[in-house]
């Protein structure tokens, strides 16, 4: 798993290191996010999963890694 | 061909009574429509612009997710007062459209994050306790809205703020007013009247900042005016909403004892007990928003001008989503509820909600092992659903 964050799009609602805080952290003065881990080892795909899925402005991308 | 879609489209007039004896359930006509056609229009006088109710999970998502669809309440046709609203007042979020609202926005999510919110869970535990404290010197019985479901997210919203607590009788009436309601006038002065006393306060502070957002905010490129509409509306929103959770909340798991048992067993329930209550009460349960241009939205066709009504209540009890959806369960997964919203006015103050709640729920049974209601069920006299849902009191006894 790859993972890619937009952080123009990000609205800083933490949801994303609620749900994964091994993978995605928020930056101290605006909440936006910041990726800690692009390529999590499997057990963390599943959190990242749902943070990318409840993400409220769509600003977490998942692709599978060949 | 022709006939289905227009009888598709044929505007219907659901209630939107939640059933009778059914507290926590929400209406059994919108639960209907959301099976049958989770687009809807609804029936309007004549002359009015097209109104369309949508209760299916996806959908909603997906309306809160396409900037097509505008929270500026001037979009908005208000389907019970049958008129356009009024402009949201300076600082009112929830009223605006990016780039306007993302650039205050901008200015609030850094004090919100994650890190930040979970750094006051000491000091919530301290304020709970407190209030746990009094309230078994004093009863039993109690009513557990006035002292303990009100009060606790008020003195965290007051802190986070630098509010003082103790001058809480100078707003906390307007507060509650200003927060909504079909009298727009009514609310509108009352959320002047709360804008303005932040305003002088966080005017003091620009000359003798404290350790404070609302000091934080007197820094910032807001002006004055926007300075008090922003702390108010922040203010409004912390005082009225967790409040009603844990007043609704409280009474939903009274009135679920397994649950309520397996919560007082297992405290490591409680992260997705918060998120199950959350999903299942949905207090805030109905948005609107603008159509700004011509849309299809599942089959229907929105013209611009056209209002949207969103049930957060009934998505979240979408089957395709949350299987059993009727059941407060508090094992299940409830993520990607839709109780904080959805898209770029996602609750800004969602983590600070679950912390007051992770600690007062469990703080609550803990010191109450016999904890129950000291009336009937039917008799807890409760909200109007909108603007948000919630008990006017609670009384209980131990
Ligand atoms: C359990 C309690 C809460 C619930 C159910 C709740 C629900 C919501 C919902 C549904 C929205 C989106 C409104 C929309 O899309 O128009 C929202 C927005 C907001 N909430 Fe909450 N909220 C809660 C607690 C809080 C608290 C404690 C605060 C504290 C400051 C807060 C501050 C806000 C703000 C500032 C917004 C506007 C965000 C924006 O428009 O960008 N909320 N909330």
């Amino acid at each position: 798993m790859k993972i890619t964050v937009d952080q123009g799009r990000c609205v800083g609602a933490g949801q994303c290191a609620r749900l994964a805080p091994d993978v995605f952290d928020q930056r101290e003065e605006d909440g936006v996010v910041t990726l800690l881990d692009p390529a999590p080892p499997p057990e963390r795909h599943a959190p990242a999963r749902d943070a990318a899925d409840v993400c409220p402005s769509g600003a977490i991308t998942l692709t599978a890694r060949p | 061909m022709t006939n289905t879609y227009y009888r598709e489209h044929e505007p219907v007039m659901p209630s939107f009574d939640r059933p009778a004896g059914r507290p926590f359930d929400p209406s059994p006509e919108l639960i209907a429509l959301r099976g049958e056609r989770p687009v809807a229009r609804l029936a309007v006088p004549e002359g009015a612009p097209g109104v369309w109710l949508v209760t299916g999970y996806d959908l909603v998502r997906k309306v809160l997710a396409d900037p097509r669809f505008s929270s500026r309440y001037e979009t908005q046709y208000h389907p019970l007062v049958h008129t356009h609203m009024p402009p949201a007042p300076v600082g009112d979020l929830t009223g605006m459209d990016p780039p306007a609202h993302t650039r205050i926005r901008k200015l609030l999510t850094g004090k919100f994050t994650v890190r930040r919110m979970n750094q006051l869970t000491e000091r919530a535990t301290e304020i709970t306790r407190d209030r746990l404290d009094e309230m078994e010197k004093a009863g039993p019985p109690a009513d557990l809205v006035p002292v303990f479901a009100q009060p606790v997210p008020a003195q965290m919203i007051c802190e986070l703020l630098g509010v003082p607590y103790g001058e809480r009788d100078a707003f906390t009436e307007a507060a509650h007013l200003a927060s909504g309601g079909d009298d727009f006038e009514a609310s509108a002065a009352a959320f002047a009247r709360v804008s303005e006393y932040l305003r002088d306060l966080a005017l003091a502070k620009r000359a003798d900042p404290t350790d404070d957002l609302l000091s934080d905010l007197a820094g910032s490129d807001l002006t004055d005016d926007e300075l008090g509409g922003v702390a108010a509306f922040l203010l409004g929103a912390g005082l009225e909403t967790t409040a009603n959770m844990l007043g609704l909340g409280t009474f939903a798991l009274l009135r679920n004892p397994a649950q309520l048992a397996a919560l007082r067993e297992d405290p490591g329930l409680v992260n997705g007990a918060v998120e199950e209550l959350l999903r299942y009460l949905s207090i805030a349960n109905t948005g609107l928003r603008g159509v700004l241009e011509d849309v299809e939205l599942g089959g229907a066709p929105l013209k611009a001008g056209d209002t949207v009504v969103i049930s957060l209540d009934v998505a979240n009890r979408d089957p395709a989503k949350f299987p059993g959806p009727d059941a407060l369960d508090l094992r299940r997964s409830a993520t990607g509820h839709l109780a904080f919203g959805h898209g770029v006015h996602q609750c800004l103050g969602q983590q600070l909600a679950r912390v007051e709640m992770r600690v007062a729920f469990p703080a609550l049974l803990a010191r109450f092992p016999g904890l129950r209601l000291a009336v009937p069920p039917e008799e807890v006299p409760l909200r109007n659903p909108i603007p948000l849902y919630g008990v006017r009191s609670l009384p209980v006894t131990w």
